[in-house]
């Protein structure tokens, strides 16, 4: 263990050091809960300066209720939710045959398409912002859910790709060899033996695209216009210009743009930490 | 034998990459060369065939005019590129803070499990809610910062209305989810360091930083590449904490590369220009995709 257990040290140094966690985790939280006991502050207490004392009066209900009735904050969270679900659905499958393809088949191109997308996947947005924008215009899907979706998964399909296909390669070619020996077709290989074996690398991969899509913010301003298709996050942004001072609402519309990842990660924690950090430990 | 049966083997991956093969194309690797091309050009964005009111054709072609512009007669380009060294340079101390965090919650004692999930959880917060928190943390009037400050019987200091302080204050809310995304990384990396070579470190009379240095670090060297490459790509796309807490000002002095040509493109319609931006951007992230590409096909061919 580095460092040395605690439980080694004294008393002393003991009750020091959980102090010490404390504190630390608390400056650390601060800003967070300031928004939140402002998400509940009537908008008196927030014009009175008050950010630190719990609130006397609380409005909390009055507050998210006013930021999705006013607000619109319901539409866009359901935009958000129509756009990410079907991009993680889909990545995950495009990528998967393609990761699967890129491990266990021999052919000329492989590492050269496998680079292709490795090097996709770093590539600055911006670099594709007028091309994409004019794709969109020109296929009728700029504005739309469904021309984000497609946008997000081509980008996404690099990353993933990248992951699963080094994922695939580490599974025991051998257990492949037997299925074509035996006459599986490569259909029904990727359909019954790779897909259950990776089935820990797409719940890691979810819910990373699933936050990634989430807290996109560049390209919905860049592909979208108006309420109707905008997702949470500029969603926000424009509410944010309309409340100006109203910090107690944007509070509470900032707790809600932020809590589905948050909530997520909670609960798959080990998923999200495996998807996080693979390959960031020697194997 | 039916025809499939026999060619499976060599048709399979090509029928099993082509949806993302072709996906990919169309809206990764194609805007990429027609962005290249675009930058040659002077474009409002409108019908390339037509007219502006002044007479002037939508779409011309002008050679390296654009960059030409951008180097000699564009002083905001100067200080979008300086701005993106100091992203740059300033991001990477996430990686040393993050280490030092990470060390510090990695003791087994009750509880542990959910303290350090709450480091980890800024991470998954998007760009625009962590923006929205700073701008208000920021604010000389009503913000946390000036109460703190006054409490110490100090001025509040405007840090994102000051041309000098303003990228400072972008860069220091990014690494609220940026020092959560490196302690996660090096806390998994703690648990693969190996407790004999640790013992022997100790047997030796190394501790504190000293084995931090010569024993563990080397260890931790996969996460401390990972940290580099993703924290290095993430500050050369910084674009949503400055469109969303200054929007580039005040006066255009904590514009990035990546929003001077947002900007540019869709606010002041000079396509080709932003294009241009986009391009010398493009090739200042090509360095570190050769790199990271050089690195792993070495290895790959060290498994061989």
């Amino acid at each position: 263990m580095f460092p040395t257990p605690i439980q080694n040290y004294s008393l002393k140094v003991n009750i020091g050091y959980r102090l010490l966690l404390l504190f630390t985790l608390i400056i650390w939280l601060l800003p967070l809960v300031a928004v939140m006991l402002t998400s509940m502050r009537t908008f008196d207490d927030v014009l009175a300066g008050n950010y630190w004392t719990f609130p006397k009066e609380t409005a909390t209900i009055a507050n998210y209720t006013a930021v999705f009735e006013g607000g619109k904050m319901g539409r866009f969270f359901l935009n958000s939710l129509i756009i990410t679900l079907p991009t993680v659905i889909g990545t995950l499958f495009l990528s998967s045959l393609a990761g699967y393809s890129l491990a266990m088949h021999r052919f000329k191109l492989n590492l050269l398409v496998f680079a292709m997308f490795i090097a996709g996947n770093f590539v600055p947005y911006q670099i594709l912002m007028i091309p994409v924008r004019n794709i969109s215009i020109d296929m009728g899907v700029y504005n739309t859910h469904i021309g984000l979706i497609i946008f997000h998964i081509a980008f996404q399909t690099g990353f993933c790709t990248f992951f699963l296909r080094n994922f695939i390669k580490e599974l025991p070619f051998e257990l492949i060899e037997a299925a074509r020996a035996d006459g599986a077709t490569e259909w029904t290989i990727y359909r019954k033996i790779i897909l259950p074996l990776i089935v820990p690398a797409l719940a890691a991969l979810g819910v990373l695209e699933f936050t990634f899509i989430w807290n996109d913010y560049f390209w919905a301003l860049v592909l979208t216009q108006g309420d109707t298709v905008k997702p949470i996050t500029v969603g926000l942004d424009v509410l944010r210009g309309q409340w100006t001072t109203s910090w107690n609402l944007v509070s509470a519309g900032s707790v809600v743009a932020a809590l589905p990842p948050v909530i997520m990660f909670f609960i798959l924690q080990k998923q999200f930490i495996q998807g996080l950090t693979f390959g960031a430990v020697k194997g | 034998m039916t025809f499939w049966e026999r060619n499976q083997l060599k048709l399979a991956p090509f029928l099993f990459l082509a949806p993302a093969i072709l996906i990919f194309l169309i809206y990764v690797i194609y805007p990429i060369f027609d962005s290249i091309w675009v930058s040659f050009h002077e474009w409002n964005g409108m019908d390339k065939e037509g007219t502006r009111g002044n007479g002037n054709p939508n779409w011309r072609w002008v050679g390296l005019n654009n960059y030409i512009t951008l180097f000699t007669d564009d002083e905001e380009f100067y200080v979008s590129l300086f701005n993106n060294v100091r992203w740059l340079i300033f991001s990477l101390l996430a990686i040393p803070i993050g280490l030092m965090l990470a060390l510090f919650v990695n003791q087994k004692i009750l509880g542990m499990r959910y303290i350090k999930s709450l480091f980890y959880f800024p991470f998954v917060i998007n760009a625009v809610v962590i923006g929205v928190i700073f701008t208000w943390f920021y604010n000389p009037k009503y913000g946390a910062l000036a109460y703190v400050l006054g409490f110490f019987g100090l001025d509040p200091v405007p840090f994102l209305a000051d041309e000098n302080l303003a990228t400072y204050g972008i860069i220091i809310a990014s690494f609220f989810p940026g020092i959560a995304y490196t302690m996660i990384l090096y806390i998994t990396g703690l648990t693969g360091v190996s407790r004999e070579m640790i013992e022997a470190g100790r047997i030796d009379g190394a501790s504190g930083f000293t084995m931090l240095w010569n024993v563990v670090l080397p260890q931790l060297k996969p996460a401390t590449l990972i940290a580099i490459v993703v924290t290095i790509v993430g500050a050369l796309r910084s674009f949503d904490l400055i469109a969303v807490m200054t929007a580039g000002g005040p006066w255009g002095s904590s514009e990035v590369l990546a929003y001077k040509m947002y900007q540019e493109s869709l606010f002041n319609y000079r396509m080709g220009y932003g294009a241009a931006i986009a391009t010398i951007l493009f090739l200042i992230m090509d360095i570190y995709i050769a790199w990271f590409l050089y690195r792993l096909f070495k290895n790959e061919r060290s498994e061989k």
